[in-house]
């Protein structure tokens, strides 16, 4: 169980996006705490990925205030999420397609030698060891990642996720692309990091991987946040009306 | 765990023998249709065509295109385009031109030809050229105006700075320290030129043994040793030969004396067969050459450009600064412009109105050819060099043939777009 008696993590308080007249995101509030994960579920457009892409740092909320250990901060673009431990596995995975694992892996934060140089030799080295962890198959280290498959490509976007100690990690669907046994890896591994304290966001459609690896999960419908439950308290079931109907089940109210 | 059915390595197919021997195909069928241009027109101009002579002019004449083709690169590579390097060009060079037959010997009173005119001269115009290059990346980058916009309102705003500057005047004769860099006025000599060459050919042959040593220490495959001696052969005659060719190209009798005489020397009897050597713009070329590929392939600034050009939104996620990064490719583009307006009016040895015209066609011609993808994140600095020098190989070689002026440039539009067609073929050829 998840001691949920200190501060949150991750404070996201009435927070509203528009886009074009549209409110993608209205007025949700969710939080997360230390060692917590915390599912997301809706239908296609509730307006999850928009919702997270305010606490990565991808889009500029309209309204609303995000605080992290209780302190409000501000995040106007990516680099201010990662300045805040704050690691994404986007939907789109957003990789640059002609590079390999490797820069991939490191983008942004490259490893240099001494001499201000980037050190492809160390990195590669340290991709090849994050990647045994994650898909001890994976080989292609060579190779623009436009010749990867959809599995592969979603390794290394968990891998870049994980790799760089994240204290806040978000995962938008992260196993959409992946075969059962490299999906069974990253439950154990959201287990893992879980136990290491780390917050997590993890958007998934499939409710019962939601009921399995969640403490909590929330319902968006229409940009609207329909409720925040606790897993134990509520059945695949509950989840699934919540979903459809829009509405807190009974039980759980 | 090492087995898992969902994902089976798909069996190796039999590697063919360029693939042992690990060459870049793309850039051995450059090379190839380079030599192929070069031998077609010695055969047809009966040996005229691969003089030293020629060889050197044919240099000198490359030099301001491949400077720019080389910023060129890393402008598509990002997914923008400058259709302005021309006019930028002229601007620059009216810059040089009034600061150095006017401004700094009559305004400032340094009088004609002193000796820091020249310094002064190419700091005030790389200043310009950057400062307006970073000007357009700021418009792009910032107010996301396209760059094809910004730039063709920059084809037409600089090339007319340039005639207001100068009142459509050629200026001239240039500062005389200054047209050193220009190529025949200003050659390393022959013994420099032949260190140099041997400094480069132990340079490159380091490269090619340490990116081997390199592979082998992670365990990857390598060419084997003959291949790999072979390579390394091939790369030390074209640098030697080239220095040779340069240092064969003899200068002539008349000037010589003349040399002698400017530096109020007399020259000693029986002197003959004195060669030019690497001309100084060449040089210039290759630090750009040298420069450019260490910043594509080993520097945050390389890493970031292919990454913005392969996926901007990746990047842009991955806490790159893409606008940023926009104005430091455009501001290097236009510094790039203005060392090739140093090296284009130095060669004149004045500054005429219509300096840099259709470069910016050539410019883009020589990164395409070159295999730079229009659609980003593809592109090399070498492969810039040499499209621009089979695009000048072309329209010299056509010249001294004696092909008519249009039928010159319908040919070159011709092999633009053959070359980009093959390029594509290749491309799926790969599968990539
Ligand atoms: N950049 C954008 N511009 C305009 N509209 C957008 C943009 N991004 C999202 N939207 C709109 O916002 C709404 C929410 O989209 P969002 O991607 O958050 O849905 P989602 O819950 O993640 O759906 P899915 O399960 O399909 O991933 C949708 O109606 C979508 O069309
Ligand atoms: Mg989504």
């Amino acid at each position: 169980m998840v001691d949920r008696s200190g501060t949150p993590l991750v404070e996201m308080q009435n927070i509203s996006i528009s886009f074009g007249g549209i409110k993608a995101v209205d007025d949700v509030s969710v939080d997360l705490y230390p060692g917590e994960v915390h599912g997301l579920l809706g239908h296609n457009g509730a307006g999850k990925s928009t919702l997270i892409k305010v606490l990565s740092g991808a889009y500029h909320k309209n309204g609303g205030q995000i605080r992290i250990d209780g302190k409000p901060v501000e995040i106007n673009n990516p680099r201010d999420a990662r300045a805040n431990n704050i690691e994404t596995i986007y939907q789109t995975l957003a990789l640059a397609d002609n590079l390999d694992a490797t820069s991939n892996l490191f983008l942004g934060r490259e490893m240099v030698t001494p001499m201000g140089l980037v050190n492809d030799a160390a990195m590669e080295a340290e991709c090849r060891k994050i990647m045994g962890q994650l898909n001890p198959n994976f080989q292609k280290f060579h190779e623009p990642v436009s010749a990867l498959s959809g599995g592969q490509r979603q390794s290394v976007a968990i891998a870049r996720a994980v790799y760089f100690n994240a204290r806040i990690l978000i995962m938008d669907e992260p196993t959409a692309a992946l075969g059962p046994h490299e999906t069974q890896m990253v439950a154990d591994l959201i287990q893992k990091l879980k136990a290491q304290g780390i917050g997590i966001f993890l958007i998934d459609h499939d409710v019962h991987a939601v009921m399995e690896l969640c403490d909590r999960a929330s319902v968006m419908k229409n940009g609207q946040l329909v409720g925040t439950v606790d897993i134990p308290d509520v059945t695949d079931d509950d989840l699934l009306s919540m979903i459809i109907l829009g509405k807190k089940p009974a039980s759980a109210a | 765990m090492a087995t898992s059915p969902s994902q089976t390595l798909p069996a190796q197919a039999p590697k063919s023998l360029f693939q042992k021997l690990e060459l870049d195909m793309r850039l051995l069928g450059m090379i190839g249709a380079f030599i192929v241009l070069c031998i077609g027109f010695d055969i047809i101009t009966e040996g005229r065509f691969l003089t030293p002579r020629n060889v050197f002019n044919l240099s000198i004449q490359t030099v301001s295109v491949a400077i720019m083709a080389c910023g060129m690169v890393f402008v598509i590579v990002t997914r923008h385009i400058d259709l302005s390097v021309g006019a930028l060009l002229a601007t620059c060079s009216a810059i040089m031109a009034m600061t150095q037959t006017q401004i700094l010997p009559y305004t400032l009173d340094m009088g004609l030809n002193h000796p820091a005119t020249w310094i002064i001269t190419i700091v005030v115009g790389l200043i310009a050229g950057t400062l307006i290059g970073a000007f357009h990346g700021f418009l792009v980058g910032y107010l996301t105006i396209p760059a094809f916009i910004v730039t063709l309102g920059g084809f037409l705003i600089w090339r007319n700075v340039a005639w207001y500057l100068t009142g459509g005047q050629t200026i001239g004769p240039l500062d005389a320290n200054f047209i050193k860099l220009g190529g025949t006025n200003g050659t390393l000599g022959e013994s420099t030129s032949w260190a140099l060459g041997i400094v480069l050919t132990a340079a490159a042959l380091w490269a090619l043994w340490s990116a081997r040593q390199a592979r082998a220490r992670h365990g990857f495959s390598v060419k084997p040793m003959w291949a790999q001696a072979v390579l390394s052969g091939i790369t030390a005659v074209a640098i030697l030969g080239f220095v040779a060719v340069l240092n064969a190209y003899e200068i002539p009798q008349r000037r010589l004396e003349r040399m002698f005489e400017a530096r109020g020397e007399v020259m000693p009897e029986g002197l003959t067969g004195v060669g030019y050597g690497l001309p100084f713009s060449v040089l210039i070329l290759i630090v750009v050459a040298i420069v450019l590929t260490v910043v594509a392939r080993r520097t945050r600034l390389g890493r970031y450009i292919f990454a913005t050009g392969g996926n901007p939104d990746a990047a842009e996620l991955s806490g790159i600064n893409t606008r940023l990064l926009t104005v430091k490719v455009f501001a290097l583009m236009g510094f790039l412009c203005a060392l090739s307006a140093v090296v284009a009016s130095a060669r004149l040895s004045n500054h005429s109105n219509d300096i840099g015209t259709l470069d910016e066609l050539r410019v883009i011609a020589a990164a395409v050819i070159g295999g730079t993808a229009l659609s980003g994140g593809i592109g090399t600095i070498y492969g810039a060099i040499l499209g621009a020098l089979i695009m000048q190989a072309l329209q010299s070689g056509m010249a001294m043939v004696g092909v008519d002026a249009p039928f010159q440039n319908i040919v070159v539009g011709l092999v633009l777009v053959l070359a980009v067609f093959i390029d594509i073929l290749y491309r799926k050829k790969l599968g990539a």
